[in-house]
């Protein structure tokens, strides 16, 4: 992930791929930031200037999107990205426990990387699998009915 | 297809097929002869049903019971007791705990629920969502048919006569809404389905587009067929990715068989469906924020009006509906608005697609009529608190209300739950024992409009970040009355000065907090005590 970006060339040829596959008008814009952010891990600021010339759109309205939503990244994130749900389902069936938990196990707050940049952790809001909270996304694969003493089990997973 | 009363699938991935799992499915096949079954329980091999720590693995409908790791010697107690006497053999399921969200029907739950009234759900988990033969035997389409020999002025009016409202929360007449984008003047139009679903507690929609998803395509080419559109979004949050790859299978399949496209049979209507796909962002659900969304940029609501019917998706008339709300549509067309109006209530006619969360021995998923009670759902779909007694049901995300125990006799239905001051919203229950802390409940909710309240006006980006400051105040003992009355205050001006719907709402919490649980709160205010011990008091 990070060699690729600091490629800066690869990275340019990345970019126009992407948008001659998804499109260059402004509604293809946060699909083209989607597939950026699944590709390079986040959407760095020579992307955006890239995007900018590509999409004939300005550098500043290519930020604003890409920090608005939450599935979009402006920054570098960890190998892998660990979102806890904090949605009210969630909590009072035991959400408030494990997110300690997970706390302690990652020694990270929401939002910071660990320094290995093994970890990131997030909190995300409604994640649409209620009936099974509290619920643990960590990259794509989905935990639910965790428990706290199932946490250390759960990361031990991931290399 | 024949009308199955079960349907088995035994996973078939490369690891259950390794496993053994040809030998299952003969092993079924011999004892659903036996027991003479073949002809009420389907049987099929499924590729991959995401479970594979557990492999192989047996899935029966309608209960969605998964079975796993099976072996060939387990089949004939399954078809015994399951689906002979049935009964779950609870020994045999899956552990609960992975969900790898392929599968449509989580099964958190330790039962299954009773006979409810499906007409959302008619067909989920009954049908093969990636086949549209399937649908189509199942009077898929049919209703499209009919739409189309009625003129389009004919199909709002049944839909009108019907009541059906609005299934997004805010219960808006659909009928009403159609006849609006009918009659705005336009060379272009639009017809925009709402999935955005992103209210806490709420997933009713995710199920309808994994488990049916033609019923909301032809929903909407009804629904072009009234307004006189050609072409439609269906706007899907970013996190249903199985959702998303259904409905574009079923897009794929509905234009091979010329149901998408131009001259749909024989007439004059031709549409085409996109999907758009969002990116994280609860505000999108608002009307307004998820056009702004589609056309690539910010998810910020509009300044109304103009209002979308007149000026929506690149300014033209543009009807946006609910996912619920549009599966409500082909059964209408097929059976009439009377028939309709049977179900549910005088003033909300139809069912109610809710969900069943929190503290209780059964979360799930229930469709039932509109106007059954909370204490109805608690003791017989939730069958009972798991622990502790009930205190109140949250009804989900900022379209809902605290409803203290005392309301649970109300008749859940928008016009009963209005006369009461509370908010039926999408339909998400979280059912809350004596254990949760109205406080620390309240932080949450507010932590979450926090979070996604766009910033585009100062009272709810403002408004939200004071009430959660003042509530994290309160939960650690250094709150004050005044801070009680500022409380209000806020919820007054994120009611009155809000630009949406999000703001609007942002406050209810605090509102239903001070005036069903006001002494729970003086009690961490005033004695600097959490009743339940939840909230972490230092003074």
């Amino acid at each position: 992930m990070q060699s690729v970006t600091a490629n800066e060339e690869g990275t340019t040829l990345g970019i126009r791929e992407i948008v001659e596959r998804i499109g260059a008008t402004h509604a293809d814009l946060i699909p083209v930031l989607r597939a950026i952010t699944d590709k390079y891990g986040y959407i760095s600021q020579p992307a955006m200037e890239e995007l900018s010339g590509l999409m004939n759109l300005p550098t500043k309205e290519i930020h604003s999107v890409a920090t608005f939503y939450r599935m979009l990244s402006t920054q570098p994130r960890g190998k892998h990205v660990v979102q806890f749900c904090e949605s009210a389902p969630c909590h009072v069936v035991g959400g408030r426990e494990v997110f300690a938990i997970l706390k302690q196990a990652l020694a990270l707050e929401p939002g910071q990387t660990s320094p290995d940049n093994k970890w990131t952790l997030l909190t995300t809001s409604c994640l649409g699998v209620c009936d099974a909270g509290p619920v643990i996304l960590i990259d794509t694969d989905m935990y639910g009915n965790v428990t706290p003493g199932q946490v250390k089990e759960i990361l031990s997973r991931y290399e | 297809m024949k009308a199955a009363r079960s349907m088995i699938l035994v996973s078939n991935d490369p690891e259950s097929n390794v496993r053994g799992s040809e030998k299952i499915y003969a092993a079924f096949q011999e004892q659903l002869q036996k027991y003479g079954l073949t002809e009420e329980v389907s049987l099929s091999m499924a590729s991959d049903l995401g479970y594979s720590y557990a492999s192989p693995l047996v899935l029966i409908y309608p209960e969605a019971v998964i079975y796993g790791p099976i072996n060939p010697i387990d089949v004939p107690n399954i078809v015994e007791e399951h689906l002979y006497k049935g009964r779950i053999v609870e020994e045999k399921r899956a552990p609960a705990h992975e969900l790898s969200g392929k599968v449509a029907w989580l099964s958190a739950r330790k039962g299954t629920l009773p006979a409810q009234n499906r007409v959302v759900l008619k067909n989920v988990g009954l049908i093969d969502p990636e086949n549209i033969d399937d649908y189509i035997a199942s009077d898929g389409y049919q209703a499209l048919g009919i739409a189309l020999q009625k003129t389009p002025d004919e199909v709002i009016a049944i839909i009108k006569n019907s009541g059906l409202q609005g299934r997004g929360g805010a219960g808006f007449p659909t009928g009403v809404k159609w006849g609006y984008v009918s009659k705005t003047f336009g060379d272009k139009k639009y017809v925009v389905c709402n999935a955005d679903e992103s209210e806490p507690g709420t997933f009713k929609d995710r199920i309808v587009l994994e488990g049916d998803p033609h019923a909301i395509i032809e929903a909407m080419l009804i629904a072009a067929y009234a307004v006189g559109a050609d072409e439609g979004y269906i706007y899907i949050r970013g996190e249903y990715q199985l959702a998303i790859q259904r409905i574009e299978t079923a897009i794929k399949q509905a234009e091979e068989y010329g149901l998408l496209g131009k001259n749909i049979f024989d007439s004059q209507l031709n549409f085409k469906i996109h999907v758009h796909t969002g990116a994280g962002a609860y505000i999108c659900g608002e009307e307004t924020a998820l056009i702004e969304s589609i056309e690539g940029k910010r998810g910020e609501p509009r300044s109304r009006p103009p209002y979308p019917t007149t000026n929506g998706l690149w300014g033209k008339p543009t009807l946006i509906n609910n996912v619920e709300t549009l599966a409500n549509i082909p059964a209408i067309i097929r059976n009439g608005a009377e028939w309709y109006r049977t179900l549910g209530t005088p003033s909300s006619p139809g069912t109610k697609v809710c969900t069943i969360l929190g503290n209780v021995n059964v979360t799930g998923l229930i469709e039932v009529p509109m106007g059954i009670t909370l204490r109805e759902v608690v003791s017989i779909y939730a069958k009972g608190m798991k622990s502790g007694s009930f205190k109140l049901a949250q009804t989900g995300g900022s379209s809902g209300s605290i409803i203290p125990a005392t309301l649970q006799d109300t008749p859940m239905d928008f016009d009963s739950y209005k006369r009461m001051g509370v908010s039926l919203g999408s339909g998400a229950l979280l059912i809350c024992n004596d254990e949760v802390c109205i406080v620390d409940l309240a932080k949450v909710l507010l932590n979450f409009f926090k979070v996604e309240s766009c910033g585009k006006c100062t009272p709810c980006r403002i408004g939200t970040k004071r009430a959660y400051d003042i509530l994290t105040g309160i939960s650690q003992g250094q709150g004050t009355l005044e801070d009680l009355d500022e409380l209000l205050a806020l919820n007054k001006e994120l009611l009155e000065l809000s630009n949406c719907g999000l703001g609007q709402t942002a406050g209810t919490p605090l509102r239903d907090m001070l005036n069903y649980f006001r002494a729970e709160v003086e009690a961490h205010v005033r004695l600097g005590v959490c009743p339940t011990g939840v909230c972490p008091m230092h003074a």
